[in-house]
């Protein structure tokens, strides 16, 4: 006990002891004499510290100039704009009286104008000398070797190693995923039927082989619609992938093989989205759009809107495609992740026919939409 | 002691057929329970020679087996106690099939000696032996890690206690070392591949329509429906507090589980020093030891001004020491609940076995706020004519005419934000713990015991950004991972730099550089605490002043373990080599 009184003592000392005696606070500066940062515009070291100019130290003899005690003179953080309201202070703009130390970064970003090129960057709060510009190295930086270890070990392994294992390792990660989307059982008027839409992919953050597979048919008969997709994936900004390949429709017949331009992401407020644009072989232009969406009911009961939009430039009768907007799917899924990877789910979807496409099926003698109640597992890995 | 040390090698060598034994062989003494503490004599790796042997492990938690790597077989790896002024050989042989390292966290020595594979050396090639010798010139309580792949995840870390040439200017009766870790049963490459293919994959407790109705959420509580908006159009998820989380990990004290209940004993009265070190892949703590104030001696292995505190948050590689006094004859629960609150690492304070004081629960999950957007002080709603939900508020959140034009940042996939308006973060309250009606130490509480031997003011600055895709789970500085041909960070030998790290993300990140300490810069009367590992919130800034007078090439990077591997690491390269530089 008497130790750790001795030891409280000892702090409080230390907390109290002289400011004169501390040679690193940094809260403390002295004011240095100010001459105006910009000709024509008269910096105060309030405006200072308000991050709209900088303070110009003159070149000091004392090697500690900055690091003086408070009581030599009113410190930066305790002069303060009249005007700083807490708002603004909050802002980084300017410092508030009451502040105690206030942050010697203050304003450090402040987007202001400012005649001076590095009042947006360097650091006005408390002084011009506790804020030297960003400067590149000066030029002995880059003298010597320029891998110092390759002069100590042997300068083939260790350029090997340092590829292997310090560049590729750091960033280069390559790995791969399998997403089963959907896979579900349809049960509708009629005959009930069976649908999937799968992917996969392989790369690094930016490159990837991407393939996808959708399809859909009646049991007891063969699918009706059967299609693969092989697509190069270059992420084009931090949500979007932007994708290019092929597609083959294996059914319905007579098959197609269409080139692919696509996108597909996060949109704002957690959209997945993806919109394609087809090129039949037989030089037929169509375009689909998706959309979907996961809303969390519970930490593991998820409720999935989802979109998809199937848009073409003609008719195409031998497909039972017409042009415009020729089918629409809306369907909603209800999920439930024992663990993120395996989720099986309920669902209901409504899909439709338009315009020509209609026609033509009303033609076949087929209904031109409807319900479809879904059961189905979400699964990846 | 010496029965300790009998006891010990009768379980292991009993390991080998009991099962039932078989994990407390995996424990080096002092991390075994009921350990009355660190003495002279423990059975720890001391003295001028020491053996390592980095190999395959079992280890056991929760019931569980998993597989580990591991030095001497033991999970922490076995304490190292050197004395300040000794030299040291360590010999380390790899006994695994793949390449390994040991870097010695915080330890000042020839940067070839500093154990990063492509920076300091080629690395330990399977099978051989490398031996590491360096003169040790400093003093306090340190740790080694693997620098290779994701190895320290799997177990490859242990203390590192360094004695005062001089007496210590710290008193203590006792003392116990505290390493806190993360493990997980997923092997680390699996675990990342998840991240990469949901960055949000380990996060179980978000927001939800159920909470938010119910009012369980915080959201529900705290956040107006148009800044709730606002994340959703940012796409960003203001409950993503840690990438990796209790939803795959159990967080070990001294390599043992809650359940376990690590347990260090005392005498009521005695002076107790504490050496905490946060040896985790990718796990912040929050430390606290109900009944029981602490008095912060040291931070990173330098001795600070005492400052008592009730509670403190340890970031990623950061170490510190405090002092405790239990007067009492009864048992304290030391609890290191994880940043997001998804677990919890317990121990236990007692003066004798079998002790148990109550474990709280865990406390609610925190939210980022307008702060950790990088919005500076623009706290909830407080700054008229500003539209939160606007677009052009969005647009500004990847404007890159927010980066200064001498700053070469490259906003592209991998930045998914760039913070409108970082502030200087180091006099906040860590992230959760804002509102805590104790104390809670902050940088700005920690100053030194001895002012920093450079006095001199830093001649130019640098700004880093630290920058990353959540999404996608890539991380970077300046938008350039490593692998995407990242500049070196160049300084001149013994030029005396001002290193601005600026948050671009929701993240925190613990920034170490190696071969150095540093000032960070406070502002504080009382001086600028040493450090070589520095937290800087989300959204936030911090600054520190370095004297660049170690010679060769160095990492810097962040010390999660995670990022580091996507990308978020650097080399620093002071030049010259030779003294000829050496007037600065």
């Amino acid at each position: 006990m008497k130790r750790s009184l001795l030891l409280v003592a000892a702090s409080m000392f230390a907390w109290t002891s002289p400011a004169a005696a501390q040679e690193t606070g940094h809260g403390a500066e002295h004011a240095p004499p100010a001459s105006p940062a910009t000709p024509g515009s008269s910096c105060t070291p309030e405006h200072a510290a308000m991050g709209h100019c900088t303070l110009q130290s003159t070149p000091s003899a004392d090697p500690r100039a900055g690091h003086a005690a408070p009581e030599h003179q009113p410190s930066g953080a305790e002069s303060s704009a009249p005007d700083c309201t807490p708002e603004h202070a909050a802002m980084g703009h300017c410092t508030p009286r009451a502040s105690p130390a206030s942050d010697p970064h203050a304003g450090h970003k402040a987007p202001e104008p400012s005649a001076d090129p590095h009042a947006g960057h360097a650091m006005p709060g408390m002084a011009a000398s506790d804020a030297p510009p960003v400067a590149p190295p000066p030029p002995e930086a880059f003298s010597g070797p320029e891998h110092a270890a390759a002069t100590i070990f042997d300068p083939e392994l260790f350029e090997r190693k340092r590829q292997a294992r310090l560049i590729e390792e750091h960033g280069g990660y390559v790995t791969a995923m399998f997403l089963a989307d959907q896979l579900e059982y349809r049960a509708r008027d009629g005959s009930d039927g069976y649908a999937w839409d799968v992917q996969a992919w392989h790369g690094g953050d930016y490159d990837k082989l991407w393939l996808k597979s959708e399809g859909e048919g009646v049991f007891g008969e063969s699918p009706e619609e059967v299609e693969v997709q092989a697509l190069y994936s270059r992420a084009i900004d931090p949500w979007f992938n932007l994708q290019a390949g092929v597609r083959h429709d294996f059914r319905p017949d007579p098959e197609r093989t269409h080139l692919v331009l696509g996108i597909e992401g996060l949109a704002p407020y957690w959209f997945e989205i993806g919109g394609s644009l087809f090129l039949s072989d037989k030089g037929e232009l169509a375009a689909r759009f998706e959309a979907e969406y996961d809303q969390r009911i519970t930490r593991k009961l998820i409720l999935q809107p989802a979109v998809e939009l199937d848009i073409s430039a003609e008719d195409v009768p031998e497909l039972g495609i017409g042009s415009g907007l020729s089918t629409a799917e809306m369907g909603l899924r209800l999920r439930y992740e024992f663990v993120p990877e395996f989720a099986p789910y309920i669902g209901v979807e409504y899909e439709r026919a338009f315009g020509d496409t209609a026609d033509f099926r009303r033609s076949d003698g087929e209904g031109i939409g409807g319900w479809s109640v879904l059961l189905g597992i979400r699964s990846w890995f | 002691m010496t029965s300790t040390i009998d006891r010990r090698s009768l379980l292991r060598a009993g390991a080998m057929g009991a099962a039932g034994l078989g994990w407390s062989g995996l424990f080096p003494a002092w991390a075994q329970t009921g350990s009355p503490g660190l003495r002279p004599q423990m059975p720890t790796l001391s003295g001028e020679d020491i053996r390592l042997t980095v190999g395959h492990s079992p280890f056991t938690v929760g019931g569980r087996n998993g597989h580990a790597i591991t030095l001497n077989g033991v999970l922490p790896a076995p304490l190292i106690r050197l004395r300040e002024g000794q030299n040291v050989r360590i010999h380390v042989e790899n006994t695994l099939d793949e390449d390994t390292s040991i870097h010695w966290h915080g330890l000042i020595l020839p940067f070839h000696m500093d154990g990063v594979p492509g920076i300091s050396f080629p690395g330990i090639l399977p099978k051989t032996t490398f031996t590491y010798e360096f003169p040790i010139v400093q003093n306090g309580t340190y740790w080694y890690h693997s620098h290779s792949g994701l190895q320290e995840q799997s177990g490859h870390y242990g203390p590192l206690v360094i004695d005062p040439a001089d007496s210590d200017p710290v008193a203590y009766d006792r003392e116990h070392v505290i390493v806190l870790s993360d493990w997980t049963f997923l092997h680390p490459h699996e675990l990342f591949g998840k991240l990469k293919q949901q960055g949000g994959y380990f996060n179980r407790q978000r927001q939800t329509l159920a909470g938010l109705i119910g009012g369980e959420d915080e959201l529900a509580h705290t956040m107006p429906l148009e800044e709730r908006m606002m994340w959703g159009k940012m796409r960003m998820d203001p409950a993503d507090i840690a990438d990796v989380t209790g939803a795959t990990y159990t967080f070990l004290v001294n390599g043992h589980g809650a359940a376990e209940n690590w347990t260090g004993l005392f005498r009521p009265g005695e002076r107790v020093r504490l050496r905490f070190i946060n040896a985790s892949a990718m796990t912040i703590f929050n430390i606290r030891i109900p009944g029981l104030p602490m008095t912060i001696v040291s931070a990173d292995g330098q001795n600070v001004q005492p400052v008592e505190t009730d509670e403190f948050q340890i970031s990623v590689a950061e170490t510190y020491d405090a002092i405790v006094t239990p007067t009492e004859d009864r048992a304290f629960t030391l609890v290191a609940e994880s940043i997001d609150r998804s677990g919890m690492g317990r121990a236990t304070l007692a003066p004798r076995m079998g002790m148990q004081a109550p474990v709280p629960p865990l406390r609610r999950k925190p939210v980022l706020g307008m702060k950790d957007m990088g919005m500076g002080g623009m706290d909830h709603g407080s700054m008229p004519g500003m539209d939160h939900g606007s677009g052009s508020m969005n647009h500004g959140m990847r404007d890159k005419s927010l980066v200064p034009d001498d700053v070469d940042v490259d906003v592209g996939v991998g930045v998914d934000m760039i913070a409108p308006m970082p502030v200087d973060r180091t006099g906040d309250r860590p992230l959760g713990l804002e509102d805590e009606p104790h104390r809670v130490l902050t940088y700005h509480d920690l100053a030194p015991l001895r002012p920093f031997h450079d006095k001199r003011q830093p001649t130019r600055s640098v700004d880093i950004h630290l920058t990353g895709n959540m999404e996608r789970f890539m991380w970077s500085f300046d938008g350039k991972k490593l692998n995407e041909g990242a500049e070196p960070i160049r300084f001149a030998r013994n030029e005396r730099v001002r290193v601005n790290l600026i948050n671009n993300s929701m993240m925190s990140h613990p920034i170490h550089i190696h071969g150095h300490f540093f000032e960070l810069v406070t502002g504080m009367p009382a001086g600028n605490p040493v450090k070589h590992t520095v937290n800087v919130m989300p959204g936030g800034k911090a600054s520190f002043d370095l004297t660049a007078d170690a010679p060769g090439d160095w990492a810097f990077h962040c010390h999660l373990l995670y990022h580091m591997h996507a990308g978020m690491m650097n080399v620093v390269k002071v030049r010259p080599m030779d003294d000829e530089g050496e007037k600065a």
